[in-house]
């Protein structure tokens, strides 16, 4: 087992019913790297961040064939607690959706279902940690109590990463987590990815290949269901190996 | 042409709709007018008396309240359970959810006479026989008309409207929410009792109300299953009969030695339970505006 990788993905085929949506994925993501997935629409590329930590699993009729592995134990085992995985790795999504509840309640959310909090001290302790990591503190620290509905786009983002990374993940699934923002909130989460990436290991889903390219240091580009090129981000968008890879990030398709 | 077509279509609707109203209008109003006379402090206070004939209508009151309270006590928080199961357990293709499915969408369509006898049948002969003879043998404690069979009774047909309400609002409640939670290690069980009914409790509200209109109106379900046709004292136990307002409006009206005098009384009678099931669903509805408040975005 390679110590610098921590998802390691092996032909991984996924089905929806009969519809096959992956073919032979085989990837490595790599420890604290920032890994950015980038496609056309329905290429694959969201259905291969929720095999991951198994958010599949939620769909009926679907299925994975080939292994996903997580520091070398397979995901899809039968000894695998598909609770605890998803906890080691953590997820944000498309549309920002804090729960109805206080900003305080969402981000102790995590915590409290894990039972990893013994008292209330250490519960604000960590509420207001992992608000400062995802930017949000002096922002919401004189409202704690007020609803999460009350902020606004960008900041309803950094309230899921914040709750994201309160349960300690050790991997953070990004689904187009930009894609509803404005330029400026879109900076900011940004911004946050660069610092998040010194502790976790983030995979980034994006439609924006100018967002692939500030934020990762490697790049996948897939196309119908297949891993067309995976390589550092640098050389995929100057020196792409592939044509398909080619034509996409120059705009001729997609 | 057109245009009178048109003009004419719609004078129909308004008209149906001013029709209903009316029915509504001349109902409540001939109650209130027929009714209003004989209401008194008394007459809700004091017990029957003179075959009906005199006195006032309050162990009625009581064994409404009491048979709509423990009718809710079981079936809102057994309805839940299977609108969970519904809404967020079965799979829409296996067999057990589309039977069960089927089995609930038929019992809502059951005349109600049907589960009076199903009471009498099930809870009394059967259940407390089968208790009486294990617990009491040789006495008759359980395996005879009581308000807790007649509030088993009518909470078997008020399950319906709580399943179908309870399910629906929790079907509402947007994948996005269950996603959120699972993704963050919560289990089934706390992402449902955490996140999910927190939001749906305006519909268990809900379904509590229309239990409860439904619950208060029917008399069919409890003719057969405790309600009394006339009782000195109110029931201090579960394995007691009650008098009932809906049953007792029947009584009256057919059973009385003297119709005349009886009317009055007969009116105000249903002043009071229109008044009551009206009460009912305000407290419920209050209940569940404050919850909304809560809840709510």
């Amino acid at each position: 087992m390679d110590d610098q990788i921590k998802i390691s993905v092996k032909s991984a085929n996924f089905f929806y019913g009969s519809q096959q949506a992956l073919h032979e994925v085989n990837i490595s993501i790599r420890r604290c790297f920032v890994t950015a997935l980038i496609g056309p629409s329905g290429c694959g590329k969201s259905t291969f961040l929720r095999a991951l930590n198994r958010m599949n699993d939620l769909i009926p009729g679907t299925r994975l064939e080939g292994r996903v592995e997580l520091d070398g134990q397979d995901v899809y085992s039968s000894s695998m607690d598909v609770i605890q995985l998803r906890r080691r790795v953590g997820m944000i999504f498309q549309r920002s959706n804090p729960f109805p509840m206080s900003i305080y309640e969402n981000v102790a959310y995590g915590p409290r279902v894990n039972g990893l909090m013994k008292n209330r001290a250490e519960l604000d302790v960590t509420v207001e940690k992992t608000l400062r990591s995802a930017a949000l503190w002096d922002e919401v620290k004189d409202r704690l109590a007020r609803s999460a509905m009350s902020l606004s786009g960008g900041q309803q983002q950094r309230l899921c990463i914040a709750r994201a990374l309160a349960v300690e993940p050790e991997v953070l699934l990004m689904d187009e987590p930009a894609s509803a923002l404005d330029p400026i909130s879109t900076a900011k989460v940004e911004e946050l990815i660069y610092e998040l990436k010194r502790t976790y290991t983030i995979v980034i889903v994006t439609h924006n290949m100018q967002q692939a390219a500030r934020v990762s240091d490697e790049t996948g580009f897939f196309l119908n269901g297949r891993l067309v090129e995976f390589a550092e981000t640098k050389k995929l968008f100057t020196a792409p190996a592939k044509r398909e890879t080619e034509d996409y990030i120059t705009g001729r398709f997609g | 042409m057109r245009r009178i077509v048109d003009r004419t279509f719609v004078a129909m609707t308004l008209a149906a709709t001013l029709i209903i109203l009316a029915m509504i209008a001349i109902i409540v109003g001939n109650v209130v007018i027929h009714g209003r006379d004989r209401l008194s402090w008394e007459f809700l206070t004091a017990a029957p008396e003179q075959g009906m004939m005199a006195g006032g209508i309050f162990p009625a009151i009581y064994g409404t309240v009491l048979l709509v309270l423990l009718m809710s006590i079981v079936a809102v928080p057994f309805g839940v359970l299977v609108a969970i199961y519904f809404a967020e357990y079965a799979r829409a293709e296996s067999r057990l959810y589309r039977w069960t499915r089927m089995a609930v969408n038929n019992l809502a369509g059951v005349p109600s006479i049907v589960f009076g006898l199903f009471g009498l049948g099930f809870f009394i002969q059967t259940i407390g026989h089968g208790i009486d003879q294990v617990l009491y043998p040789g006495y008759l404690v359980y395996g005879q008309p009581s308000v807790l069979w007649a509030a088993m009774t009518m909470a078997v047909l008020t399950l319906p409207v709580v399943i179908i309400t309870v399910e629906e609002t929790m079907r509402a409640v947007p994948q996005e929410y269950r996603e959120a939670s699972l993704a963050l290690g919560a289990t089934r069980l706390q992402t449902i009792l955490r996140v999910i009914l927190p939001q749906a409790w305006s519909g268990v509200m809900t379904g509590a109300i229309l239990a409860i209109s439904r619950g208060a109106g029917e008399v069919a379900p409890v003719l057969f299953t405790g309600a009394a046709y006339f009782l000195p004292q109110l029931p201090t136990r579960a394995n007691e009969q009650f008098m009932h307002l809906g049953y007792h409006i029947y009584a009256m009206s057919t059973q009385s030695p003297d119709v005349e005098a009886t009317k009055p009384i007969l009116y105000s009678t249903v002043f009071v339970l229109l008044v009551l099931t009206f009460l009912l669903n305000l407290t419920a509805i209050l209940i569940r505006n404050r919850m909304r408040r809560w809840t709510t975005r």
